[in-house]
């Protein structure tokens, strides 16, 4: 998993939400994105692993990148695109997450050894079992996620 | 939206928790176990888990640290009610084997 995912067609803007950093908007996000995996034909196990990799991405912003602060603002996009993958194109949903928060590095959403038992550290793990694809990235004061999840078991006539 | 009653029996304390255990909620869902736990000194606490749809990790970490203080006590921590759900989340994790986990009720507060 959280192999290279290639763009190759843009694809079209599902759902886009402006939201702010409160964790109180968190179950309003899970439920909408759970229905939009769910229009696109992902099997049920699969909406809940999409529903899961963003929940986790929006509280490491949360807490990571806005520290606790709760009106700041997040934006996320939801698209279906085409991928290269194994020399096939592939129908993928991508999710783009992007704040104004403090630069947050990979190694500080503490991606663990799960022999540790302990608290903590568990977002980041959940997040690339979740998804095909996670790529964090720092651009224009920003910090942009962008997670992918091949659409590969889904029937695309659903989600058209 | 998240909430917690507690059962008493005999010596056991058992908390049927309802909703999601989010970022927003998992800090009154760690207060309410590890008082049960630490302050009242209940022997053996189970988490009724049917009604949780949803965990995160903030979840995950607040059931790793009362079973951690549970252990420290001497006292037992049991699951059950797991949905597909909450069960994927604890098995990616990998903890679920750390976890006292019993099918019904009825098993998890047998003698």
């Amino acid at each position: 998993m959280a192999e290279e995912c290639v763009l190759v067609s843009q694809g079209s803007l599902l759902l886009k939400m402006e939201l702010r950093s409160n964790p109180e908007t968190l179950c309003v996000v899970r439920d909408a994105l759970g229905k939009l995996a769910e229009t696109l034909g992902f099997p049920e196990t699969e909406c809940r692993a999409v529903v899961l990799a963003v929940d986790e991405a929006l509280t490491n912003i949360i807490r990571h990148a806005y520290q606790g602060q709760t009106e700041r603002p997040i934006e996320a996009s939801f698209r279906r695109i085409q991928v290269a993958r194994d020399g096939a194109r592939k129908p993928a949903l991508e999710i783009v997450l992007e704040d104004r928060g403090i630069r947050v590095h990979e190694e500080q959403l503490c991606g663990r050894a799960l022999e540790d038992i302990r608290a903590g550290g568990l977002g980041l793990h959940f997040m690339r079992k979740s998804m095909d694809a996670v790529e964090f990235r720092r651009k224009w004061g920003r910090n942009q996620l962008r997670m992918v999840k091949l659409l590969a078991t889904a029937d695309p006539a659903k989600g058209s | 939206m998240m909430q917690i009653s507690a059962r008493q029996l005999d010596k056991t304390t058992i908390l049927d928790v309802s909703g999601d255990i989010d970022l927003a909620r998992s800090p009154e869902f760690r207060k309410v176990v590890l008082r049960e736990l630490r302050e009242l000194r209940t022997p053996r606490v189970v988490l009724n888990l049917t009604a949780v749809r949803y965990i995160d990790s903030s979840g995950v970490a607040s059931l790793v640290e009362a079973l951690k203080a549970s252990r420290d006590l001497g006292s037992r921590l049991i699951l059950f009610g797991l949905s597909s759900g909450v069960r994927e989340v604890l098995q990616l994790s990998k903890l679920i084997r750390v976890f006292e986990i019993a099918d019904t009720e009825e098993q998890a507060v047998a003698p």
